[in-house]
């Protein structure tokens, strides 16, 4: 990673040597040609894009239904998506696909699809919906970047796949709904093994995450009963940075703010980023270590299987607007998310840099096996 | 895993038919080998069927699929109807004066024995007209191929929006 960083500089510098260094450089680090060809499986209990190892790039899409869009037709618009999302993940084209060509390489494309609250009444489910949010304090909510009725998440680490799924999925929204919005987001790429991806402010983002595979991510993120038993629901907020006055502030005061070490993530009172804080810990003052409205202190919640998985982007549209797509999963969005975001609304140092500007919430249906189609279990 | 054929049987499935492929033939010449006397299966079959969406109103469309003979001989389609419309023709497309225009293809469509034959917007297809009624995205409707040898193949295609498949009839064939 840092030889590539190097050699990527040297680039930059330009000339000849610089330029043949790199290039020796990438016949070593570059990945080998099969990670195009990556597939993540689409058929499943659970849907994918959700346990699934983040992808360096995603787009995420918020639909409107249009008037006239009831039960029947929703369950038509989803039996054509599922189709579309099942071939492109494993890399081929779409039924009727013009160029099928740039499915071929799917990088770990997965397609992922959500019912807002106005999917629900639109069709007249009758289970309940846990949309929209209670309203925080701090949001400063803009039309623009809230709410929809159908959600498409498309992620994937080669940004061309990603766009033509994009492409074809909404081609087959088109007589059903319109866009409301388009939230494109980035991770790392690459990162340093074990180390979780950084935000644009610098921080390690998601340390304190539920693991996939493991019982606590089990009980924290699939629904276990009734009708969406193996879903989950989604809370996606689009938080602006400030970055003009993160840019003021100092390094002890960033990390003060968030209880963490910038570089390694670890806590105010650890080493390594997965060391346990310690809370109780006192400096030579008798103040807690980590502050008493640090961040990490502010969203802890003691129980893992109670957490919130967080599976966030970046975006960045310049001009000074970037931020982070914080999509947040979890079984109960009344439980788990709900009260962490009060809590951080009311006191949280970050509160100073962060503001969020969008927020939407949907239920993320069970998976579907081969010949089915995901919403059957709501709208079957 | 073949996703094209899990569509299809899905598909046929919920419109409550028998299967994707035809009919067994009992013209049809003995199956050499054991394997296949021992299960004389349909011989042909068509994956990925789909239909281009018509808002109705006595226009034109147009269905797609790749039909495939797993037979040892050659299957030829001579027919295709669909309760979708009163007029249905097998069409090929040609290029004239630098033009892709479309004209029936009065033999039928042939498919070779191990072979398959794709109809797809721009080529092959099998043309639909009057249309009355909207073909709308993600319905199914039904279709009914008619063989040379007298029998007949069933298959369900979906709705689809589709840009493309505009071809105009060749002068003189309306």
């Amino acid at each position: 990673m840092r030889a590539d960083g190097l050699s990527r500089r040297g680039l930059l510098a330009g000339g000849a040597a610089a330029l043949a260094a790199y290039t020796t450089e990438k016949a070593v680090t570059q990945p080998p040609a099969a990670t195009g060809t990556s597939v993540e499986p689409f058929h499943g209990v659970h849907q994918a894009g959700v346990a699934t190892p983040p992808q360096a790039h995603g787009v995420f899409v918020g639909l409107d239904l249009r008037s006239g869009t009831g039960r029947d037709e929703v369950a038509r618009l989803m039996r054509l998506l599922t189709d579309d999302a099942r071939r492109l993940t494993q890399g081929k084209g779409a039924l009727a696909d013009t160029e099928p060509e740039l499915a071929a390489l799917p990088a770990r494309l997965t397609v992922t699809f959500g019912f807002g609250p106005g999917l629900f009444e639109a069709a007249k489910v009758r289970h309940r919906h846990p949309g929209p949010l209670p309203r925080f304090s701090v949001d400063r909510l803009e039309e623009r970047w809230s709410g929809g009725d159908l959600l498409l998440q498309i992620c994937g680490d080669d940004p061309v796949s990603v766009a033509h799924a994009l492409r074809m999925t909404l081609k087959d929204t088109r007589s059903f709904a319109k866009i409301r919005w388009v939230q494109r987001g980035f991770r790392q790429a690459t990162q340093r093994a074990g180390l979780t991806q950084r935000n644009l402010m610098g921080q390690l983002d998601g340390t304190v995450n539920p693991v996939p595979g493991t019982p606590d991510f089990e009980r924290a993120v699939w629904i276990g009963q009734g009708p969406l038993a193996g879903g989950t629901t989604l809370v996606l907020r689009r938080i602006r940075m400030l970055m003009d006055t993160w840019d003021a502030a100092d390094r002890v005061a960033k990390e003060f703010s968030v209880g963490r070490r910038l570089d390694t993530g670890a806590p105010l009172t650890g080493k390594a980023e997965h060391d346990e804080p310690d809370f109780e810990a006192l400096n030579g003052l008798g103040f807690p270590v980590i502050a008493r409205e640090a961040h990490i202190r502010r969203a802890r919640v003691a129980d893992p299987g109670s957490r919130m998985f967080r599976r966030v982007y970046n975006y960045d549209e310049g001009q000074a607007d970037s931020g982070l797509l914080f999509a947040a999963y979890q079984a109960d969005v009344e439980r788990q998310f709900t009260p962490v975001q009060r809590a951080l609304a009311e006191v949280d140092l970050l509160n100073e840099w962060i503001t969020p500007i969008g927020s939407a919430v949907f239920v993320i249906p069970p998976g579907c096996a081969e010949g089915g189609w995901v919403g059957e279990t709501l709208l079957g | 895993m073949d996703v094209r054929r899990v569509l299809c049987v899905a598909l046929v499935s919920m419109a409550g038919l028998a299967g994707c492929t035809g009919t067994p033939d009992a013209a049809a010449p003995p199956a050499p080998k054991a394997a296949q006397a021992a299960a004389p299966g349909p011989v042909l079959s068509i994956t990925d069927p789909w239909v281009k969406t018509i808002k109705g109103g006595g226009g034109m469309s147009a269905a797609f699929g790749t039909l495939v003979n797993s037979g040892d001989t050659a299957v030829t389609v001579l027919k295709a109807a669909t309760p979708a419309a009163p007029r249905v023709e097998l069409h090929e497309t040609v290029q004239e004066a630098g033009k892709m225009v479309m004209r029936p293809k009065e033999d039928g469509f042939t498919i070779p024995a191990k072979g398959t034959l794709t109809l797809e917007p721009g080529g092959n297809h099998i043309m639909l007209m009057d249309v009355k009624n909207p073909v709308k995205p993600g319905s199914e409707v039904r279709f009914t191929l008619t063989l040379k040898d007298g029998s007949v193949m069933e298959f369900t295609a979906v709705g689809k929006d589709f840009a493309g498949a505009n071809e105009e009839y060749q002068p003189g064939h309306q």
